[in-house]
């Protein structure tokens, strides 16, 4: 292994739409490998621009972000789609292009080494469909590679989504909401597949999760993020109910049921 | 290990008062003599621009023995005595029908991904939005004439309307259908490191593909239909054919003429609902 495993290194990272309205405020992130790092916080607080910030689907305004030491904010054309292919990204479960199959959709992390005309033909390298293969069996598709993304359950289409962005082999995983639409166990087999994946491939993850019980559980360290600042950090049991309510304002955090509701 | 939605449930509970509260959608217009003065004066409009149509009873009844005598034709189409020239125009106009359409959707393609707001801005947007703008403009028959006054008499000019009209129909249709499609599908593609053409191919295609299909085969059936129309301006084609007969006063070929275009119409109608339903 090299001596340098810091995958990521986002430095007074700033984005403000057209308009004025700046909705990240100069953020500092670092991230080694293998390290599972969660942000959680309210709607619209940014966690979504920060991670397309980062693989450039939305340019950032200012900053550095470094992945393993160069720079790619700013890149454009193809050294931006270079440093894209090796940042993999999950989003919600309906991000599958819906009337591919399994195994389109899962190949087209391949695209960004695949010619043009070959994809357009669908003929993958004999490696990459056999990756695609072995994938599909890790995360428990087997078999499913012929059935068309629409005809798949919530956490089946997100198997798929993880097995899409791991076939691209990426060093970091970007997770926008992987759980959102989810049911709580399902959710759970997701994040736990999520976690083992990256622990197998020792990769950089920053997932932004709704649920702060899932971060809780499943992250080396969470960030909590508000109106675009980063407002805690730590690891998952310093993340206290008064931390919550810095977090996402004030709400009474207690998990026991809320007796008797009757009026 | 408890689910941390921690729910503080404001208790807002139903009273129970039972008073008769009614409740009427809100008014489009909100003042009711505004709102009778519109009914009143469109109501008066219809009946002063009937009266200005001029509508002659003695001319519809000096029409009726020529209707009669048409009508009287279509119960026995004579396919026979102009049989060559029949044949021959449904040729040309099949051929003019499949040729633009398959041209029209070739061109309509790249024209509606650079008039869809989404993958198009600047420059590129305004001139492709133009190019759909003006081959809508004008109606196929005046561009027909159009043609015909530069290439001449006969099919050619009746291919290249039928392609204008293709591109303009299919383009317009096709550039909402793509700025419909789903960000989070397109994105997910783009996210892998993809280039804008296979983007494109395996982000966007998907997705608007049936709809294109279904476009390609309501068009192909129009184009049909049109080219028996702008026949009758010399554009070649079937219409020619229908024209020259009716011209002739001859009735039964014209009604032979116009069952086939309907059993034609009929066909695709089903051949297109089939391919359709298999590509879904």
């Amino acid at each position: 292994m090299s001596g340098n495993d810091k995958v990521l290194q986002i430095r007074a990272l700033r984005k403000s739409y057209p308009g004025g309205v700046e909705v990240l405020h100069g953020l500092d992130i670092d991230l080694r490998a293998g390290e599972f790092l969660t942000v959680i916080g309210p709607s619209g607080a940014g966690k979504s621009t920060l991670l397309r910030c980062i693989n450039g689907l939305v340019p950032a305004s200012a900053g550095s972000c470094r992945l393993r030491g160069a720079e790619i904010l700013g890149l454009r054309g193809a050294e931006m789609r270079a440093a894209r292919r090796r940042i993999g990204m999950i989003f919600q479960a309906h991000a599958l292009v819906d009337r591919l199959t399994v195994m389109e959709n899962v190949l087209s992390g391949r695209l960004g080494y695949t010619g043009f005309w070959s994809s357009w033909a669908r003929r993958f390298p004999p490696g990459d469909v056999a990756g695609a293969f072995r994938l599909l069996e890790r995360v428990g598709l087997e078999g499913y590679e012929d059935r068309r993304a629409d005809r798949l359950s919530g956490g089946q289409r997100q198997r798929v989504g993880i097995a899409r962005a791991l076939l691209q082999s990426p060093e970091l995983l970007l997770v926008d909401e992987p759980t959102a639409s989810l049911d709580p166990k399902t959710a759970r087999q997701i994040m736990r597949l999520l976690r083992e994946l990256a622990a197998e491939n020792n990769l950089a993850v920053i997932a932004n999760l709704h649920d702060v019980g899932l971060a809780r559980m499943f992250s080396d360290r969470i960030i909590g993020l508000n109106a675009g600042t980063i407002v805690f950090e730590g690891a998952p049991g310093e993340l206290t109910d008064s931390e919550l309510s810095t977090i996402y304002g004030e709400e009474d955090w207690s998990t026991e049921e809320v007796a008797d509701v009757s009026a | 290990m408890s689910p941390p939605d921690a729910a503080s449930v404001s208790a807002t509970g139903l009273s129970g008062e039972a008073a008769a509260r009614t409740w009427q959608r809100p008014r489009l217009i909100a003042n009711a003599w505004i709102r009778r003065a519109a009914w009143g004066g469109g109501a008066l409009y219809l009946i002063v621009a009937v009266a200005t149509l001029g509508v002659d009873f003695e001319r519809m009844a000096a029409g009726v023995p020529r209707a009669a005598e048409f009508v009287s034709g279509f119960f026995w189409p004579d396919f026979t005595t102009r049989g060559g020239d029949i044949i021959e125009g449904f040729i040309e106009s099949v051929t003019m029908t499949l040729l633009s359409t398959v041209i029209g959707v070739a061109l309509s393609i790249p024209l509606a991904i650079g008039a869809a707001r989404n993958f198009a801005s600047g420059p590129v947007y305004l001139v492709c939005r133009s190019i759909i703008a003006v081959s809508r403009t004008f109606p196929e028959v005046m561009i027909a004439i159009f043609f015909v006054v530069m290439f001449g008499f006969g099919p050619f000019a009746g291919l290249i309307t039928l392609i204008v009209g293709t591109v303009g129909f299919l383009g317009k249709l096709l550039a909402e259908e793509i700025e419909g499609c789903s960000t989070e599908q397109i994105e997910a593609i783009r996210a892998t490191g993809a280039s804008l053409p296979k983007i494109l191919v395996f982000g966007l295609f998907p997705q608007v593909f049936p709809r294109l299909v279904g476009l390609g085969l309501y068009r192909l059936d129009i184009n049909f239909r049109e080219s028996a129309i702008i026949g009758v301006v010399g554009a070649g084609g079937i219409g020619a054919t229908l024209s020259t007969t009716l011209n002739r006063y001859e009735f039964s070929s014209a009604a032979a003429v116009l069952v086939l275009i309907i059993v034609i119409v009929l066909l695709t109608e089903n051949v297109s609902g089939f391919i359709r339903q298999r590509l879904i």
